[in-house]
């Protein structure tokens, strides 16, 4: 099996160079690999910078340190806003969106120069956005709600960053019909791809909901439009900005599916219930935007229910699928690895040392229990009273983006390493350490903003103190204790987030070369079967494993369920001691 | 790769689910009239204040 770059495919008249890889035998148009990295090192590197910002709000919220000066504090918040919940989920996106085309599906890459346009434009629209914001005159938040009025390069860099991730997306499209009519794959698309398919129909409708927005508001920064309505702004703006984490959802779950085919050999439960879910999420999960617009006089209550509650739990559906069907296939994948003893040795004899699957299984366990129940909460109307526009918000996102896609991205990142890149990840012993670094300090920071959110802290004060308002007012004293816990936290995954950055920085620039004789060991800890079998392979493959005995998947699902409906009613009994009905 | 024959009639929602362009179309005009055009529609209602 080659490993070297050579192999020249010719298909469809038109001529790729390809190399197989020799984990999962799968042929990588060396264009697609290049383009993958470059959006891979460019993701990597917003994430630092959005990561040392990050940790400057969290100082600051932290009323002990209050680090930054309530200019610099704004400035800071926006930049990091933008930097992690666009520029390096989006430019990681791109990487798994051609991952997921022309290397699981074995063919070229449709129109590779237009890859690149769309790189140089979302590098240019993300470097100017984050320039335009560090002058300090564009200190407007992630929202960047108007009449707030920013630079006018703030929203053309914006502008320029989708359009490059919309070429993205029409190249990840065009992809699928190069393999469609090459006749690279047989019948129906692995179910990775499918997940990638998902994402990207949810980035083409964030991104059309942005430029409806974006553009006008450019033209008003201009002085070309005189007026633009607030809660019109509000709602389109919101199709973009939640929708834009969605993307995330669909992408993270896709990875989960992914990590688990490589390391473990494993196959989806059923190809039918795994794929609907998707589709619940093509059809339903943007609709999540509508509950930042849950106290909008100007809406009805049948849009804001609709929206949020009806067409909004069959994404959730979606989500409760995705949260069974995952463990439900590593528990199959593991009890057909030989661990079939008791309830639970398939996920004790996981392999827990190997920091793709430790950083996939947190990323599964906080997205479901921190960041899919709190939004359950926020999307019910009447619960989302007590905590709209709180910390308790960031609190839902930073459990979603943070600990669920964050991580699971870091997770994916060390088999990106060995398989894209071909260098081992340095230091194994820090990278085994790192998931659980990042994910205990970003679960923590979701928690304590939670808990904050839920005492009425609002989002985005600088001062919890007032120290300098006329008419003073006191949070509760937990609620200081949940921002300093969430300084400490937030310390805790700086540290894990800037491991991530070190060990993938030093791997691709020093790591030793992966060649066929080493790649499966440079995968990190396997299970004995997987490694003797060559089942890494189902990466790229349609099959479903079937329901079989799966008690430990049953029991924790059971757990969650409890979880869920205990918190849940829990906020219920807050909301009845807000609003005494005697 | 599949494990489905070439032979067999493929189901109805197989088909639906493996078009993308399909998938494309629903997934943006579904949020985009039940999100977008009927908030706005709302909005739009909204009187004016005198």
């Amino acid at each position: 099996m080659a490993t070297a770059a050579g192999e020249i495919g010719v298909i469809g008249g038109i001529a790729a160079k390809f190399r197989t890889c020799p984990v999962t035998a799968l042929k990588i148009d060396l264009a697609a690999e290049r383009l993958i990295k470059a959006n891979a090192v460019a993701a990597v590197v917003f994430l630092a910078i959005g990561g040392v910002l990050g940790l400057l709000v969290a100082l600051t919220r932290w009323p002990a340190v209050h680090l930054l000066d309530s200019d610099t504090f704004y400035m800071v918040l926006t930049a990091h806003g933008l930097n992690v919940l666009l520029f390096w989920i989006i430019f990681f996106e791109m990487a798994i969106l051609y991952f997921a085309s022309a290397v699981l599906l074995n063919c070229r890459l449709a129109a590779p120069q237009f890859a690149w346009i769309a790189f140089v434009l979302m590098v240019a629209g993300a470097l100017l956005t984050d320039f335009t914001v560090l002058q300090g005159d564009s200190s407007v938040m992630f929202t960047s709600y108007v009449p707030l009025r920013a630079s006018p390069n703030f929203y053309l860099g914006l502008i320029l960053f989708a359009v490059g991730a919309l070429i993205g997306c029409m190249v990840f499209f065009g992809t699928l019909v190069v393999a469609r009519e090459e006749r690279t794959y047989e019948g129906s698309v692995p179910l990775v791809t499918f997940g990638a398919i998902a994402a990207a129909v949810i980035a083409v409708f964030t991104i059309a909901s942005g430029a409806i927005i974006l553009i006008p508001t450019w033209l008003w920064s201009l002085g070309y439009i005189g007026h633009i309505d607030t809660l019109m702004y509000k709602l389109v703006w919101w199709g973009m900005g939640h929708s834009s984490q969605q993307i995330n959802v669909s992408a993270h779950v896709a990875v989960w599916y992914a990590i688990a085919a490589i390391l473990l050999g494993a196959k989806p439960l059923s190809e039918k219930v795994s794929r609907t879910a998707f589709l619940f999420y093509i059809l339903f999960l943007q609709l999540a935007s509508a509950h930042h617009l849950l106290v909008e006089p100007g809406l009805s209550s049948e849009w804001k229910v609709f929206n949020t509650s009806y067409a909004l739990y069959l994404a959730v559906l979606g989500s409760l699928i995705h949260g069974m069907t995952v463990p439900g296939a590593i528990e199959a994948a593991q009890r057909r690895n030989g661990y079939v003893h008791g309830m639970f040795e398939w996920l004790r004899r996981a392999p827990w040392g190997n920091p793709a699957f430790s950083g996939m299984f947190l990323s599964l366990v906080m997205f479901g229990f921190i960041g899919g129940i709190s939004g359950v909460v926020l999307g019910t109307e009447q619960l989302n009273i007590m905590m709209h526009n709180t910390l308790y918000v960031p609190g839902h996102f930073h459990g979603t983006v943070v600990a669920g896609t964050t991580l699971a991205f870091m997770a994916l990142t060390y088999l990106v390493l060995p398989l894209i890149f071909r260098r081992e990840v340095m230091w194994p012993g820090l990278a085994k350490w790192q998931p659980w670094l990042f994910g205990i300090g970003a679960g923590g920071i979701s928690l304590f903003m939670l808990g904050a959110g839920t005492l009425g802290v609002a989002r985005r004060h600088w001062d919890i103190t007032f120290a300098d308002a006329i008419l003073s007012f006191d949070y509760p004293a937990t609620a200081f204790l949940m921002l300093g816990l969430n300084g400490i936290f937030a310390i805790l995954a700086t540290v894990g987030g800037a491991l991530y950055v070190a060990i993938t920085v030093a791997s691709v620039l020093f790591g030793r070369p992966v060649h066929e004789r080493n790649a499966l060991h440079a995968l990190g800890p396997l299970p004995q079967r997987v490694v003797e079998s060559g089942s890494s392979a189902q990466v790229g493959r349609h099959g479903s494993e079937g329901f079989g005995h799966l008690p430990g998947t049953y029991t924790l699902v059971a757990v969650f369920f409890v979880a869920f409906a205990l918190y849940y009613f829990v906020n219920w009994k807050y909301l009845s001691e807000l609003w005494p009905l005697s | 790769m599949s494990d489905t024959g070439t032979s067999e009639k493929i189901p109805f929602m197989q088909r639906v689910l493996d078009n993308p362009f399909l998938l494309l179309f629903l997934g943006v005009t579904v949020p985009a009239t039940l999100y977008l055009v009927w908030g706005l529609v709302e909005l739009t209602q909204i009187p004016v204040a005198e």
